[in-house]
């Protein structure tokens, strides 16, 4: 293993010679390789660079060492390597007995000698709708397909050097800068005034994020809007390409979009579940990108595998938190304590799984720190293999430079690093790192060893003097008569100095090490010069390194992951289960109605049978008598489990942006509504804009990925929206300009765009081959096509009449009015048009176009004909909706029955999800609830939350999680103190505070 | 229409007569007359049940609250008596630390009179915005709600609240306690660094002592303020305050974690204040030092997430029990939040979901009436079903607790039958008859 500390303090010795070694490189060897197209001033300086390094122990890749072997290199090129290689008469002969050759390293995320771009300067403080960038450029500022970092590329020295002295020769530079960012460049660390010798390969990758960065525009202002942005990108690159002469338009970053697909892609898409986002994205246009990780990636294990991508991993491992004050450390996050245990495991459990890693210095504070962070991910089982693989043929490959670096292999560039033995022992020094031919000192490579025990006799007292230690650093201590006098030595490569006092006696020594002997000059207390020498007496001999601490492996087991990682996760997927429940009172929603002392029993994920009597069979029996057993509750309307933003909401129209791109299973509030018998929900795009995204159905299933979680075959949904904050009313001053900003100009939203959508939809169909996709069209086309369908915000009725006018103008139907606040005021027309309400129960006040609101808007619609169900929009809400169900025979007297299917089956219709879920009948899902009261009594807990027949929730699972997590959470903490008390960094404890969303969330969550 | 139903609409249509117009409940001058209540189950508020009640009420004050089993009536006492088998009678409820009447459409600026401009206001008076007429009111007052301390809730020090009840015909007339409270906000010790994004982190708070060492200092040069008898120049915060240094005002300090709290009480002792916590939302883990001070708290909306994601799923739901369990005196509220004054109408539904956590009903009925009224000193008038007390108080069909139950049908405040319709009702009514539903 390496000796971090002992690099380190290498490293600060090194400096001063570094410096002046850097100042001859550059004046004397840096002429070797010179622009060739450049004029000289002067007598021209041309050199050969070549060099042989002989009796190495040269690591020509992970795969492959070569003993006692010779590295030839000639005009920054390798040009031999192996045994018994004949050496040109005027190579440069290096001795490297007992050292050992490394290829160096190569960073893959890097911003190594790229400016920042400035961000646009706006004028106007309004909604910035368009592009501030002048010229033929792509229409949002965040696509920057045609920045080339090659050609903003400057060598910057510091950088260098600090990268060198990690052990990097070369790195992939880009510009971090929005969501098509350009292509980036392999760049060897030369420094400032070295370009032309620096680069490796321009235009080596192509970069992309999910970040808009520097961009003044509003679009997107979410995860999912960037998702469809480079989605429709894709579709464009494509459509660009069939255009044909002459072109309508001309779109310069699209022409460079086009050129770069050929290239690797790396993308920076932020955590592991985005990482899986890109990846399926990018398996829909036929690209796999490399993912520049951020270290959560442990925690998609299984997920990233199976989408095959690489990873270029950072090794910014969390300092333990300062958890001495109980209630400070209480409010950390679960998952962040967590993540101090894991994520030094992150490269070793993706390596392990088989999934490609490069490692990075990218997330360190400074490259200086990754030698050590290396050393604790390889604590954490990254093997030795992997980790050089990492760090060379895989970063490499990835970057597709493996003809040039990545191994010690003719015809490569020479990238090496020369060190005193094996890369990973403790003891071992990194001498000297060579980038292209050129040596970059970083300790005395071929040092003379003078360590040992020496006699000295000053004024006819004789001194033991023991020069000991590390070779490169070594240790002074001086005896008389075995008593150790206080004294202090220091060695500068051949000469040393030496200083101790014997009693009055006090002789300061400077000397040197001239062929085997040590002498010198030396000065007493009174100030009489006098000269010395020392005798070697005693060969060195290293001691046995007692102090060092036993290396702490620590290996983690991904089994034990919890899933999701989060507080209340569990390590295994709840078994489906056939169990019968024995004499409820059960809620069938069908025609047998409410069962008194009734039996049901599930299998295979359905409900088997729901009668009196029923043989158990070899089910499970729940003794539910005194209880109360529901189809589970479906949240029409939920923002829950939900990433980086709930709106997009900057255009008019974002009906090409989905939420179910951004599902986030690892969103507490799934487990918190399971407690409160929630087993469905649609997951809804905000209300900023009329034309909003695309929903998403899942299952709440705790722990799945959220691919998994997505309820298979629902229909597709979209949302709409009308009124106030489509006109942006209670949105300030800024918002004055987009269109619309009235009810009026609501309608002709909508009339424009399924005027287009059905004219493209007639062009798509004619197969016009200069059709170009859009997404947005395509999705509201299907909504032409009755193949998706409408949630649509409302609250007032003049819009919601005029909305299904539109819709009867087109041809479909609108199908559920959700919040629907005056529903009950065109109760009438909606029956006729067959739309169904999905509404509050009492919410009203909170605006103006709530005014009229009343609680008896459901019962109304309800007796009314209007399929109508309750919805939350809400995480607090969402959790209790069975309550709110029953306002609605407070409000307006209907049945009981008849209100808890407002939370049930009538949400299930709304859905299209009526065949499988929202009641208890035979065949259907047994995504149930058992009850410990009246259902729609505030009394009322769900005792168990079942989906498909596995058990997500109960009171007895619930109290057992409670159990595991106090005590990991305490386990963690005691670790956490342990590493305190041992003096290493810490970090003060912080909350998270967490984000529940509604429909009117507004902020740009996009950058 | 069942034969109690119309006994009652008889007795209230008499009542009616004896008192007035009904036009939205608006209160004429003092009631007079008398009534009985007879049968009903008395929820007295002080988590007492008297299962078969006697309930006389005589001049706008209860005259007789006893067991009807056990004590000799004469019904001929009373101008009527109204039956009330198989139903409830409660204290009305009183919602604390209430914005109602202050703001009446959320999002309308010209409707909101909640927050003032600067960060120490103690002269700011709620009373005299509170607005009567508000559309809100009625939908509270057929839900129970019939008291309300109504608070300002800008800045560090929002300034004075009142007390009123909800069948005012103006502010004056509607006040039951003019001034009754100074609000202050505790500072947070972490502070929200980029509250925009998803989980934002909560980072320590670096003005924490700062602008602590100011609250402190303020209400030091008030409490000095406060000997002088004629002070020159004039201040009007510290004049304001006056009324907090001699115990004839109390100041409610909302505060949320354990810390905060401890801090608060530091202060509320430091200046012998007569204080009450609000909010205090972790109140449960320091109930030892509640206790041993005596601090009473109103707990905010038990409808509430939990605070960390590693917290019980239930901790705002069993909150309550926590602290009854360790004896704290404590109320509930939906406080004064962006939605609070119209979600106030399911105040008796925040106390009921304590319930199945722990919390004994009678208690969660005391919850919003008689230890809300004691908190706010106003025992002696209303709160619980006691003779002497106003007669501010309601007739349920089932358990107010409990959506599922809680029919209200009649409401009385000091003593006045309240006009239950409103403005929601109203539209009701005028669609089921476009409908032609029943």
């Amino acid at each position: 293993m390496i000796n971090v500390l002992y690099f380190r303090q290498a490293f600060s010795r090194a400096v001063p010679t570094l410096f002046s070694l850097l100042a001859l490189l550059l004046t004397a060897n840096g002429l070797a390789i010179a622009q060739t197209t450049f004029p000289t001033n002067g007598v021209r300086d041309e050199r050969s660079g070549l060099h042989a390094f002989e009796n190495a122990s040269i690591v020509v890749s992970p795969e492959q060492t070569l003993e006692g072997a010779t590295l030839l290199i000639r005009d920054g090129k390798i040009v031999g390597v192996g045994k018994g290689l004949a050496i040109p008469a005027d190579a440069v002969r290096h001795d490297c007995s007992g050292q050992y050759l490394y290829p160096s390293f190569l960073d893959l995320f890097s911003q190594y000698g790229v400016a920042n771009k400035q961000p646009y300067e706006r004028a106007s403080r309004q909604e910035a709708l368009d592009s501030e960038r002048p010229g033929a450029w792509a229409w949002n500022e965040a696509l920057l397909p045609e920045f080339d970092a090659a050609t903003a590329f400057e060598g910057d020295d510091k950088a260098a050097e600090a990268m060198r002295a990690a052990g990097f020769g070369a790195v992939l530079t880009h510009r971090r800068d929005g969501i098509a960012r350009g292509t980036g460049a392999v760049v060897l660390l030369r420094g400032k005034g070295q370009e032309h010798g620096s680069l490796v390969r321009e235009r080596a990758a192509a970069f992309y994020s999910f970040r808009k960065g520097s961009s003044t525009q509003e679009y997107p202002g979410s995860l999912m809007g960037a998702i469809a942005l480079l989605r429709q990108t894709y579709l464009d690159g494509k459509w660009y390409a069939r255009q044909t002469l002459p072109r309508k338009e001309v779109n310069l970053s699209l022409e460079a979009w086009n050129n770069t697909q050929t290239l690797p892609a790396f993308f920076e898409a932020g955590d592991h579940y985005s990482a899986l986002r890109a990846a399926i994205m990018g398996k829909e246009f036929g690209v796999a990108y490399t993912f520049l990780g951020d270290g959560t990636e442990y925690r998609s294990l299984n997920d990233l595998k199976a989408v095959g991508s690489a990873f270029v991993l950072p090794l910014n491992f969390p300092a333990p938190y300062k958890v001495s004050d109980p209630l400070d450390a209480n409010m950390v996050s679960y998952p962040e304590l967590l993540h101090w245990e894991w994520a030094p495991a992150n490269a070793a459990l993706l390596s392990q799984a088989g999934i490609p890693i490069a490692l990075t210095t990218n997330g360190l504070e400074n490259p200086g720190m990754f030698r050590e962070a290396l050393k604790k991910a390889m604590d954490h089982g990254l093997s030795e293999k992997a980790a050089l693989a990492a760090l060379t043929t895989e970063p490499a490959r990835l970057a597709g430079v493996s003809a040039e670096l990545g191994t010690l292999e003719a015809g490569k560039r020479a990238n090496f690093l020369r060190c005193s033995g094996p890369l990973w022992d403790k003891e071992t020094h990194v001498l000297e790192n060579w980038v292209g031919g050129e040596r970059y000192g970083m300790e005395w490579a071929e040092a003379s060893d003078y360590r040992g025990k020496y006699a000295l006799e000053l004024n006819g007292k004789r001194y033991a003097l023991e020069i000991g230690g590390n070779l490169h650093g070594p240790d002074f201590t001086v005896k008389r008569d075995s008593a150790l006098l206080p004294s202090e030595g220091k060695q500068d490569r051949d000469r040393l100095t030496l200083s101790f006092e014997d009693q009055e006696a006090h002789y300061r020594l400077s000397g040197w090490w001239m062929e085997g002997t040590l002498s010198g000059l030396g000065q007493d207390q009174r100030g009489n010069w006098f000269n010395w020498t020392a005798t070697r007496t005693a060969a060195f001999e290293p001691k046995p390194d007692t102090a060092a601490k036993k290396d702490e492996k620590r290996l983690m087991d991904p089994a034990a992951l919890p899933r999701p990682f989060q507080a209340y996760g569990g390590t295994s997927a709840p078994a489906q289960e056939s169990v019968l429940f024995r004499n409820a009172t059960v809620w069938t929603n069908g025609k047998d109605g409410v069962l008194e002392g009734a039996d049901v029993l599930i299998k295979n994920g359905k409900i088997s049978k729901v009668g009196r009597s029923i043989n158990a069979g070899d089910a499970r029996v729940v003794d539910a008598t005194g209880k109360h057993l529901t189809a589970g509750i479906i949240d029409e309307h939920s923002h829950i489990a939900i990433s980086r933003g709930v709106n997009e909401g900057t255009q008019a129209s974002t009906a090409e942006v989905r939420i179910g791109d951004v599902i986030d299973p690892s969103d507490v509030d799934i487990y918190r509504q399971l407690s409160g018998g929630v087993v469905a929900s649609q997951l809804l795009h905000g209300s900023a804009n009329p034309i909003g995204g695309q929903s998403a159905l899942i299952k709440l299933r705790w722990g799945a990925s959220a691919e998994q979680m997505k309820i298979e075959g629902a229909d597709g949904f979209i949302k709409f929206a009308l009124g106030e904050n489509v006109k942006q009313s209670n949105w300030g001053d800024n918002s004055t300009v987009r269109f619309p900003q009235t009810r009026m100009g609501v309608e002709q939203v909508f009339v424009d765009h399924f005027t287009r959508a059905r004219e493209y939809g007639r062009r798509k169909a004619a197969g016009d081959p200069t059709l170009r996709p859009d997404l947005d069209l395509e999705a509201l086309l299907e909504i032409l096509e009755k193949k998706r369908f409408i949630t649509c915000h409302s609250y007032v009725q003049s819009e919601i009449n005029m909305l299904m006018k539109v819709a009867e103008q087109f041809g479909f139907r609108i199908n559920t009015f959700t919040h629907i606040l005056e529903g009950y005021k065109v109760a009438d027309k909606m029956k006729a048009h067959g739309v169904g309400a999905s509404t509050f129960s009492d919410w009203w006040a909170y605006k103006y176009e709530v005014i009229d609101a009343i609680p008896h808007n459901a019962a109304l619609l309800h007796k009314m004909g209007v399929v109508t169900a309750i919805n939350s929009d809400d995480a607090e809400m969402g959790r209790r909706l069975n309550q709110e169900a029953a306002k609605a025979v407070k409000y307006g007297g209907v049945s009981e029955e008849e209100a808890l299917k407002m939370v049930t089956l009538n949400p299930a219709i709304l859905l299209h999800l009526d065949d499988q879920m929202g009641s208890i009948e035979t065949g259907k899902e047994a995504s149930i609830v058992l009850w410990t009261d009246h259902p729609l009594s505030v009394y009322a807990r769900a005792e168990q939350t079942w989906i498909d027949g596995r058990l997500y929730f109960s009171l007895d699972k619930d109290t057992e999680a409670r159990k595991t997590l106090a005590a990991e959470r305490n386990r963690i903490m005691l670790r956490m103190m342990d590493k305190a008390a041992e003096g290493g960094p810490t970090r003060e404890p912080e909350a998270e505070h967490e984000h529940n969303y509604h429909c009117d969330d507004l902020e740009d969550e996009g950058r | 229409m069942n034969k109690l139903t119309t006994t009652l609409l008889i007795a209230l249509l008499l009542l009616i007569g004896l008192t007035g117009s009904p036009v939205q409940g608006q209160q004429s001058p003092s009631p007079k007359g008398s009534f009985l209540l007879l049968g009903a189950v008395a929820h007295l508020g002080n988590g007492q049940v008297i299962e078969n009640s006697a309930i006389g009420v005589r001049d706008g004050r209860f005259t007789l609250v006893a067991d009807a089993t056990v004590i000799r009536i004469n019904p001929a006492e009373y101008d009527t008596v109204i039956t009330g088998t198989g139903q409830h009678v409660y204290p009305g409820f009183i919602a604390a630390v209430s914005g109602l009447g202050l703001i009446e459409i959320g999002a309308v600026r010209a409707t909101n009179d909640a927050s003032e401009v600067g960060d120490y206001n103690p002269h700011i008076r709620s009373s005299i915005a509170f607005n009567t007429d508000s559309k809100v009111l009625p939908t509270l007052r057929n839900n129970g709600i019939l008291i309300a301390q109504v608070i300002p809730s800008g800045g560090t020090i929002s300034g004075f609240s009142s007390v009123v009840h909800l069948n005012g015909w103006n502010w004056e007339d509607a006040l039951m306690a003019e001034d009754d409270a100074l609000h202050l906000h505790w500072q947070q010790l972490l502070s929200r660094e980029g509250w925009w994004v998803e989980n934002a982190r909560l980072e320590s708070n670096e003005k924490y002592h700062t602008n602590t060492d100011k609250l402190y200092a303020f209400f030091e040069e008030a409490r000095a303020y406060a000997q002088n008898p004629s002070p020159a120049p004039v201040n009007l915060r510290f004049e304001a305050m006056k009324g907090i240094f001699d115990g004839s005002k109390k100041v409610f300090i909302r505060c949320y974690e354990a810390k905060e709290i401890a801090e608060a009480v530091r202060f509320g002792e430091a200046f012998g204040l007569d204080y009450v916590l609000v909010d205090a939302g972790q109140a449960w883990q320091v109930t030892d030092l509640l206790k041993q001070y005596d601090v009473p708290v109103i707990l905010e909306q038990t409808h509430r997430l939990p605070p960390y994601g590693h917290s019980d799923v239930d901790q705002p739901f069993k909150t309550p029990a926590l602290l009854k369990a360790a004896g704290v005196r404590f109320g509930l509220s939906v406080g004064s939040g962006w939605d609070a004054f119209w979600q106030t109408r399911n105040l008796s539904y925040h106390a009921g979901q304590a319930v199945p956590f722990g919390l004994d009903p009678e208690v969660a009925v005391a919850s919003i009436t008689g230890n809300l009224a004691e908190i706010l000193g106003l025992e002696a008038r209303c709160g619980t079903l006691t003779s002497g007390l106003e007669a501010t108080f309601l007739l349920s069909e089932g358990d107010v607790l409990d959506m599922r139950t809680s029919r209200i049908t009649h409401a009385w405040i000091q003593g006045q039958a309240v006009d239950l319709d409103d403005h929601q009702r109203v539209l009701y009514r005028r669609y089921m008859s476009k409908y032609g539903l029943e």
